[in-house]
């Protein structure tokens, strides 16, 4: 363990060294690129980066974030009540609702009847995890993953869970999960983002996303999100223009290091040579990141096991193996949003293409990690920000029904990285409130943190006087979570 | 008197402070040495305020042992836990509490306590220990004593200093052992002036006709044309924007159109008409209260409805007229106090002096807005404002109104304020923060600490006297500090945002009272404040970095020399379009849409609303100033968003100037750019003077060295060479943006010299304060 973190100490050297180029804090000719002596101390504090990091030995190198946007239904994926079905349209009662707050949309409805899953549910694996046949591919790797059913959050509407479970607050312009691990942990590769988004919506009831959610808030906006994806311009500003090729691009490039250099000469600021390294770190961007994002030399048996839309730009499984490349790269977090999982109503019919969009691709890309060897080090995450009510909104028959927004109890589930595969935690028969083991969205969070060898305590950013963390003042390490 | 011994003292202990902070001065600081004099606001307060008060301050629900360090006199009582010991016996360290338990070995009594992941080092203890002896001195926070009179410094080198600025800046870097630079060139230091007075870069007109005029007072004749300019209110206007966090959508989930607008064209009129600034922000606090209220005066106080308004069916209602009233009251208290009043949302302030009683206090003045959380979902033109709203009619716009740019007779609603007529909404102190958790009711009033709401109407009107009240510490050096940063780069205060406890101590605390005292003594005149700015020697020099500063003062905090720090995100764009003929000279109007890389609106969004698609604007919409680049806060900007703009989701008073390989790819490959440079190209080759001359002189706004001259001339003729072989890639090149091409353009030629004025766009000088 100890050459572990020595050597994690090393990389996260050399890391601090090339963030501070593009930090623009001062002037580092490319000559003097040593690493600096990491037993000596000097380093980290000295150079405005969080002292002391990785706290401990690291599980997880990377995460892969499959945020399933709009709060897809516990019960009807991984949450399996067979009760419900048999209390079908009876009354939610009161003693199991408990006082429950309520949306404003269903606030006003009379009353409250049960409604079971339309969808079947069998078990797999080893673990005899209940999978519900609309994830029929997710099924199949259910023994790498271990799946959350007792996630529980604060909000009850899209935007503030959103918000919380990507900032750690409800409100409030702070740094997003990937933004505090680009500041934590940096990136592995000079020539891409160490935080990339990737968006793609299916044809379900949709909410947006916002560019919140994947904001650098108060810390520098080297740690913000860059949004990327697999068509034409994969990042924004990336194509030089029509007319120019990569020497005319060159040529440029080095008139404009030799013009810089005079103005050096004269002004002595080092935020000019900053400038001249940019532009080079630019160029290179220009050549990596299209090899990257190219998915068509991509061999048969991956376009097979990801489904024939990942060769369709943004969708989702075109996202899911963009996102492996990228972590595959070294990119530190990649984050996807699938839109589309609000279903208020007309449930079965839209869930199920919404499962379809998503199972296959998020099925593939454990395996494909795992077959590259890097699940181990790449901890992937699928959910949504809330779960969903036992009870219909609206009219209800046994084919066509809608769930409300439930913060109380839902699914995630998490693979790799050094999660311990499995199921963890229990709601009751209801399927409305936890009764073992529960995980607060802080929880999750400080447990993802720990798996990436951070103490969500320890990452701290001081603004306006205050000492920030992504957790807030809250969460606890699961220790039962960690293989 | 004590006063100025209290900042004569604070002057020269700064040194010490500042000594020890450096980057990089971590291990340094542990041998560097203790000051003679040990000053509390100085030295100890900081200390104390980061490691101690949060278990040992302001918040009476998590104070540990019954111990209050914040007071002095709570600090000498006799320890509660503790029989017949002190936390401070002054002149005794070894008998005080504090200094026994900072410096145990026992882990169990240790403090701060190894599990707050917190520690003090050498140095701060041994600082503790010398003000311990010397009697263990508290003084009021520094930020909370109303600024008085004090007299410019006497300085030795007479000549240098312009006017009294000049005096306190020359003592403070003569104290650093630090001389001035000498005076920017000519050209340098319009430029300069030209950017931050109006935003634009000079035209080739400004520069000769300065270059020319050799009289003593051509500088200020050249400030005050540009003061007088329309431009420059655009410019001020910029970042009161981020200020007031005004936006064109409202901002949650579908986040729809919102008219807005006709606010911000007020506050470009208000700063060109040079309003003072205390009239200029009790019209936006209470134009609707004041006697015999104007149009105008509701117009402004839109500010306190530019928050986010959500839209999102299905929420609760009053959880989110609660977010409104804290957003409005967080706002308040960020933008005219700097201070950071929202910590004491859910509980007492950690570290300064507001208790959660006083936070609910302040919200109690916005709480009686005649408003609901949820209005309308995502809707048509009656949801572009949310009531309490008015309705701007044609004929207003002709005589009362005439400010607003409006293009067309349609329907304008804008939001402002209003409050319940009959009934008082009751306020309550909010458990945790938490919308429905009401503890006791609470009347309006004002943080005690800052002043005491005394013999004062208890609504907003009564809050913006209170605010401009004389005996206000907060207001004029906030307001004065701010300024400064816009143009230093940095305020004297470094955390704008934070004069409280935790905030950065002043680097020029004399200047900085002597700037708001005269500030408020002048009638709060802001062109005034300005002009004394940048006419001042300090902002003339030069801004070379020498090296010997360099290691000095890397952080230039005595300003030696003039800051150079890269142009805001929409100046950028500004100095684009102006340089290149392209900008809409217009001001005011409905925001507009310029290039935006496609699908980037639509990828985000669930297909509601007017904004689900880009609808970009052509003809001249598309060269207006980025103050009018339309802002839908969930997919901001993304060409602003890269230069560090604002995404307005919150009062904003300090944004970061970063260094970026994506602001790269933007100069090298946005549409906008390129345009700009076929442009200026096509332009200059109809022109008779040198083109590459030129358009250096356009857009760096100085005649280019030999060598700079060579370097691109070369290049043009290389790049003639190429595009002659390749006419279709010319042709490929300049197609580019909507204005279009001379008909008779040689192409090739053409195509060469817009990649030379590309070049030019991309100097690091060019989007420079140099």
């Amino acid at each position: 363990m100890d050459k572990e973190l020595l050597e994690h100490g090393l990389n996260m050297n050399r890391r601090k060294f090339l963030s501070r180029l593009s930090l623009g804090l001062g002037s580092v000719a490319l000559g003097s690129l040593l690493i600096p002596d990491l037993l000596s101390g000097s380093g980290a504090e000295e150079m405005g980066f969080p002292p002391g990091i990785p706290h401990f030995a690291p599980k997880a190198k990377r995460v892969i974030y499959l945020f399933q946007n709009g709060a897809p239904s516990q019960l009807e994926s991984f949450d399996y009540k067979p009760m419900l079905r048999q209390m079908m349209g009876q009354e939610l009662p009161a003693s199991i609702r408990n006082g429950q707050r309520l949306t404003g949309m269903t606030a006003g409805q009379a009353s409250f009847p049960l409604v079971g899953s339309f969808y079947d549910f069998k078990q797999y694996g080893q673990s005899r995890a209940w999978v519900s046949d609309l994830f029929p591919y997710t099924a199949k790797v259910v023994d790498d993953i271990c799946i959350i059913r007792s996630m529980h959050t604060e909000a009850i509407n899209h935007d503030p869970a959103l918000t919380f479970f990507q900032t750690g607050a409800q409100q409030g312009n702070r740094p997003s999960m990937g933004a505090w691990l680009s500041y934590g942990l940096g990136s592995e590769n000079k020539n891409l983002p160490a935080f990339c988004v990737l968006l793609s919506r299916g044809k379900g009831n949709g909410q947006g996303v916002y560019s919140k959610l994947w904001t650098n808030g108060f810390l520098d906006s080297i740690h913000q999100g860059v949004q990327f994806s697999s068509g034409e311009s994969p990042v924004l500003y990336l194509n030089d223009p029509a007319g120019m090729d990569s020497t005319g691009r060159r040529k440029m490039l080095d008139k404009l290091a030799e013009l810089n250099n005079l103005s050096y000469s004269e002004f002595g600021d080092p935020e000019i040579n900053t400038k001249i390294q940019q532009y080079e770190m630019a160029y290179r961007m220009q050549t990596a990141v299209p090899e990257i994002t190219d998915l068509s030399k991509e061999p048969d048996d991956i376009i097979k096991l990801y489904g024939p839309n990942c060769l369709v730009p943004g969708t989702f499984a075109s996202n899911c193996l963009l996102a492996r490349k990228l972590s595959e790269n070294g990119v530190r977090f990649v984050q996807l949003y699938h839109q589309g999982w609000d279903q208020h109503g007309n449930l079965p019919n839209e869930m199920a293409g919404q499962a379809k969009d998503v199972d296959q691709a998020s099925a593939a890309l454990i395996t494909d990690l795992k077959q590259r060897g890097l699940l181990d080090e790449t901890l992937v995450i699928w959910g949504g920000e809330f779960g969903r009510t036992n009870y219909s909104q609206g009219k209800m028959t046994a084919e066509n029904y809608g769930r409300d927004h439930h913060p109380r109890c839902f699914s995630v589930w998490m693979a790799g990285g050094g999660v311990k595969p499995g199921v963890y935690g229990e709601t009751d028969e209801f399927g409305y409130n936890i009764i073992k083991d529960p995980v607060h969205v802080h929880d999750f969070q400080a447990t993802v943190m720990n798996l990436l060898g951070l103490d969500h305590e320890k990452l701290i950013y001081k603004h306006l006087g205050r000492r920030y963390r992504l957790t807030d003042v809250a969460g606890t390490v699961i220790p039962n979570l960690i293989a | 008197m004590r006063q100025p011994s209290r900042a004569a003292l604070a002057a020269i202990c700064l040194l010490a402070y500042f000594a020890c902070n450096q980057p990089g001065a971590n291990k340094g600081a542990q041998t560097s040495k203790l000051p003679d004099e040990v000053d509390y606001n100085f030295h100890i307060r900081p200390i104390l305020s980061d490691k101690c008060f949060t278990c040992h301050g302001p918040d009476a629900n998590k104070r540990e042992a019954g111990l209050r360090l914040d007071i002095g006199d709570s600090a000498f009582k006799a320890l509660k836990e503790t029989p017949g010991a002190f936390a401070f016996v002054p002149g005794k360290p070894h008998q005080s509490e504090v200094y026994k338990r900072i410096t145990s070995q026992d882990t169990s009594l240790k403090m701060p306590p190894v599990n707050s992941n917190l520690a003090l080092t050498e140095h701060e203890i041994d600082l503790i220990e010398k003000w311990i002896k010397q009697g263990a001195k508290y003084k009021p926070h520094w930020a909370f004593v109303p600024p008085q009179p004090v007299k410019p410094p006497v300085v030795d080198d007479e000549k240098w200093p312009k006017n009294d600025i000049d005096k306190f800046v020359l003592v403070a870097m003569e104290n650093a052992g630090l001389k001035p630079n000498v005076e920017a060139d000519k050209e340098r230091l319009l430029k300069r002036a030209c950017l931050d007075i109006t935003g634009l870069p000079p035209t080739i007109e400004m520069m000769d006709r300065f270059m020319a005029d050799n009289s003593p007072n051509a500088y200020e004749k050249m400030v005050d044309t540009l003061l007088a300019m329309p431009q420059y209110g655009e410019k001020m206007a910029l970042h009161w924007m981020d200020v007031s966090r005004f936006a064109d959508s409202h901002g949650y989930q579908d986040d729809n159109y919102r008219s807005q607008w006709p606010w911000r064209d007020w506050v470009i009129y208000a700063f060109n008409k040079n309003m003072p600034y205390n009239q200029f922000v009790s019209w936006q606090l209470a134009g609707d209260l004041m006697p015999g209220a104007t149009r105008e005066q509701l117009l402004a106080t839109g500010f306190n409805r530019n928050h986010k308004i959500t839209e999102e069916g299905g929420v609760i209602q009053e959880e989110y007229r609660v977010e409104y009233v804290t957003d409005r009251t967080n706002s308040f208290a960020k933008a005219f106090l700097g201070v950071t009043m929202e910590c004491a949302h859910c509980h007492d302030h950690k570290y300064d002096p507001f208790s959660q009683k006083e936070y609910y206090q302040l919200y109690a003045f916005f709480n009686n807005v005649k408003e609901v959380g949820l209005e309308s979902v995502v809707g048509g033109p009656e949801t572009f404002a949310k009531k309490p709203l008015m309705e701007i009619s044609n004929e207003e716009v002709k005589n009362v109104l005439s400010f607003i740019n409006k293009p067309d007779t349609n329907r304008l609603i804008v939001s402002v304020m209003g409050d319940q007529d009959t009934t008082v909404r009751k306020t309550y102190i909010l458990n945790r923060g938490v919308y429905d958790a009401h503890g006791t009711e609470v009347v309006p009033g004002t943080p005690k600490s800052i002043l005491s709401f005394d013999n004062v109407t208890p609504n907003r009107l009564g809050l913006a006297n209170w605010l401009f009240s004389p005996k206000n510490p907060l207001a004029a050096r906030v307001f004065v500090n701010r300024m400064w940063q816009e143009v230093f780069g940095k305020g004297i205060v470094k955390t704008s945002g934070d004069f409280g406890m935790q905030g950065e101590l002043p680097s020029h605390p004399q200047l900085l009272d002597w700037l708001a005292v005269d500030f408020r003594d002048h009638g709060w005149d802001i062109k005034r404040l300005m002009r004394q700015i940048v006419t001042s020697a300090t902002y003339r020099q030069s801004a070379i970095v020498p090296k010997e500063k360099l290691q000095a003062d890397p952080d230039n905090i005595w300003l030696s020399r003039a800051p150079r720090y890269r142009l805001q995100a929409e100046l950028v764009r500004d100095l684009v379009l102006s340089s290149s003929g392209l900008l809409t000279k217009k001001i005011g109007g409905p925001s507009v849409k310029p290039y935006q890389p496609k699908g980037l609106w639509e990828l985000a969004t669930s297909g509601r609303g007017l904004l689900a698609r880009y609808q970009q604007d052509h003809g001249e919409s598309l060269y207006r100033r980025g103050l009018y680049t339309f802002i839908k806060r969930t997919v901001p900007p993304p060409s602003l968003m890269i230069f560090d703009g604002s995404n307005r989701d919150q009062c904003e008073v300090k944004r970061s100037n970063t260094n970026t390989p994506l602001q790269a790819l933007v100069m090298l490959n946005d549409p906008q750019v390129l345009e700009a440079s076929r442009v200026l190209a096509a332009k200059l080759l109809l022109d008779k003077s040198d083109p590459v001359e030129k358009a250096f002189r356009m857009i760096v706004c100085r005649k280019p060295s030999e060598k700079e001259l060579t370097l691109l001339r070369d290049y043009y003729k290389d790049q003639q060479q190429h595009y002659r072989g390749k006419p279709t890639e010319a042709a490929k090149l300049l197609n580019v943006g909507e204005t279009p091409l001379p008909e008779k353009a040689n192409k090739p030629v053409l195509a060469a010299l817009m990649q030379v004025v590309t070049t030019i766009y991309n100097l690091e000088e060019t989007l420079s304060k140099s």
